[in-house]
């Protein structure tokens, strides 16, 4: 397999340096999680990015796999910056990769759109004006989470998280927004799948709400045991443990519970049916927000280079912050620090016949921006 | 802090030592046997598992899905085995350390390329779905009984198999010295693929068994093999009797110090810093009491030195 992609990746090179007089041309380096646990959400990143860009000529895309590891990922972007002379790196999903990966990156004077990690330190003191994230800051889908539980009337929230920048993130993000009390707070173990434990200190803790943020396979241990705990708590998080690649894992311990997003497959807007129903005949399963923020990330590359080429670094820079593309989420704009200024979404987990999948409760919050700008000097 | 959440703590410990147990009694078994080094140990625990998941999906029975993760890890064994890992047993370890861990590689991806990237569906059965009260007022789940129970029947099987049947005298011949069973006509190459095929279903069991309360993954396998090694480096290489001790050690010291370990430091220090540094402290512990039992037994609880 990693031959095959060394080889299609030189072939790609060759195709790419034969037509190298055209400025037009953009080349591509996308490092994502293709292996190993977690690697259902890289592939959604590329296959929905690769949706994006099917066809388009002027765009070459190498793909290659980090396995979840700092170091590897580190490596890529070297070979990708140095070897490849990619314009623009992309992919990564997990934000202690992205802080290892991107201010290199954006330092060597080279692009970076994030389709998934926005951890805050590249959102404020860290921001940079080559880095773009086309998802959401991390905080934001917990602080909609927040907002939520005061509307829900929660007053007494126990919280959880891994113990990685995201995670801290997440916490952060939530307890911004949230009014109520804290019964507890645990930071876990990044990986970690068993929670008998933390579930004991819940029962224990006299909460009246749950909020977690365990993405991959730590969400779907959590939930399967949480439901056999026989805790009748309502639970809330953010998409990324009720997501259409993990929902059939978790089967109905899902059904009922609020989560937030950016994202839902049925937000009502004509590029958002045509992503559903392209990603529905391209690969045969359902999208996830996984994979809209990649084929988000796909058309807003495509939408800078209608209006520059990417040599002219300033002007391409600018025409990535105009965000000329009609996003899947509908509204979209960059604040001045480059994350969206999007609706966040609370879905709730439903049935369609025999798939679980979401639907749109209401908008948690409107024109969202992110608690990072002002410490953004750019 | 009371009593009776500590009192359930402990029984989460014991019931995760339980589970480590099964993975640590095969790897423990196959290095004292054939002085391997199996870094794809925790490929049959995921093999197991998978197993399970398709069993479950076409049958709907629990029961038979721990029936084919034991059937499908032990073929998987066997077939690896024969092909593979009888190659291995006259290299030395560096050797065989790097073809399991190609091993590794191999086996997840093949897994990947049948089932796909994504997580499946393996779910526990109704009849040990929900809770039950132990004692006066413990609310404990059925399921983590179920497991706490079947690792202690596993532990008494092994035991009963190494001691009483001619199988086990065998095996134990075979820790012993190899090269005199073999003069003495025991077909040492079927000893050594029962064996392995055995650590394999043990592996696998477990794999099929925690699969169905966490998640049936690609790459599930490895976070548990470390913690095995663990074990088996604390209880003594090659010693069943080590594993099952090692393995509550490691279960009960993992589980009650990252819960109470945050508890403890916000005693003075702020709380949210004392849940971040005690929450990393509280990972580290097992790699702490391993170093503190290698500098006391140098071979471990239950080694030969």
């Amino acid at each position: 397999m990693r031959k095959f992609t060394t080889t299609l990746g030189a072939l790609l090179v060759m195709a790419a340096s034969s037509t190298l007089a055209d400025g037009h041309k953009v080349k591509v380096g996308m490092i994502t999680t293709l292996s190993g646990g977690g690697s259902g959400l890289g592939i959604d990143v590329r296959d929905g990015f690769m949706l994006a860009v099917k066809g388009n000529k002027n765009i070459s895309v190498i793909t290659k796999d980090d396995q979840r590891k700092p170091d590897i990922a580190v490596q890529l972007a070297d070979k990708m910056i140095q070897s490849d002379k990619v314009d623009v790196l992309t992919g990564i999903i997990w934000s202690n990769l992205a802080m290892a990966v991107v201010p290199a990156t954006v330092n060597q004077g080279k692009f970076y759109l994030s389709p998934n990690a926005g951890p805050s330190k590249l959102a404020g003191k860290g921001c940079h004006k080559n880095y773009f994230n086309v998802a959401w800051q991390n905080d934001n889908l917990h602080e909609a989470a927040g907002g939520y539980a005061n509307s829900a009337g929660f007053k007494n929230s126990f919280i959880l998280a891994p113990n990685y920048p995201a995670g801290k993130d997440a916490l952060t993000g939530y307890k911004r927004f949230f009014k109520g009390k804290l019964a507890g707070e645990i930071y876990t173990k990044l990986g970690q799948k068993d929670y008998a434990a933390e579930i004991a200190q819940i029962r224990a803790s006299g909460a009246d709400s749950v909020f977690f943020f365990l993405p991959g396979g730590m969400g779907i241990g959590f939930m399967k045991q949480f439901s056999q705990s026989g805790i009748k708590l309502p639970i809330v998080g953010p998409a990324f443990s009720f997501d259409q690649g993990i929902l059939k894992a978790v089967g109905d311990a899902a059904l009922g519970v609020k989560n937030t997003s950016q994202w839902s497959k049925d937000i009502d807007n004509a590029a958002n049916k045509k992503f559903v129903s392209d990603f529905k005949s391209e690969y045969g399963r359902l999208p996830s927000l996984y994979a809209s923020q990649g084929y988000d990330t796909g058309k807003l590359l495509i939408s800078a280079m209608s209006k520059a080429k990417i040599k002219d670094m300033d002007k391409f820079r600018n025409a990535l912050r105009k965000a000329d593309f009609s996003s899947t989420r509908g509204k979209f704009s960059f604040d001045k620090n480059h994350h969206p200024i999007q609706d966040i979404y609370v879905r709730e987990v439903i049935k369609e016949g025999k798939t679980l999948t979401n639907k749109i409760v209401s908008v948690g919050l409107k024109d969202h921006s992110n608690a990072y700008v002002s410490d953004c000097k750019m | 802090m009371t009593l009776i959440l500590f009192f359930e703590q402990l029984l989460n410990g014991i019931q995760f030592g339980t589970m480590l147990f099964l993975m640590s009694s095969g790897l423990t078994l196959i290095f004292g046997v054939m002085g391997l080094i199996n870094l794809a140990h925790g490929s049959f625990y995921m093999i197991g598992a998978f197993s399970a998941a398709l069993i479950a999906a076409l049958t709907e029975s629990f029961w038979l899905a721990l029936l084919a993760s034991l059937a499908g890890a032990a073929i998987a064994g066997v077939l690896i085995e024969i092909i593979i890992i009888r190659r291995l047993y006259r290299r030395d370890h560096l050797d065989q350390v790097l073809a399991t861990f190609a091993l590794i590689l191999l086996l997840s991806e093949g897994v990947r390329w049948c089932f796909g990237a994504f997580p499946l569906y393996l779910n526990i059965p109704n009849i040990l779905n929900g809770t039950v009260p132990i004692f006066d007022n413990i609310i404990y789940s059925k399921y983590r009984l179920f497991i706490i129970f079947m690792g202690f029947l596993i532990a008494l099987g092994l035991y009963i198999l190494i001691t009483k049947t001619r199988l086990g005298i065998r095996i134990r011949a075979g820790q012993n010295d190899r090269q005199m069973i073999s003069a003495l006509g025991v077909d040492i190459s079927k000893l050594y693929t029962i064996v392995f095929a055995i650590g394999a279903s043990l592996a696998g069991l477990a794999g099929a068994m925690i699969g169905a309360i966490q998640s049936v993954e690609v790459g599930m396998g490895e976070p548990i093999l470390i913690l095995a090694f663990v074990v088996i480096v604390i209880g003594g290489i090659g010693s069943i009797k080590g594993a099952l001790v090692g393995s509550i050690l490691v279960g009960v010291t993992d589980t009650i110090g990252r819960i109470f370990l945050p508890e403890l430091l916000k005693v003075f220090m702020e709380p949210s810093n004392a849940t971040s540094v005690g929450s990393s402290i509280g990972s580290m512990l097992i790699y702490i009491l391993m170093a503190l039992i290698l500098i006391i037994k140098p071979s471990g609880l239950f080694g030969k030195s």
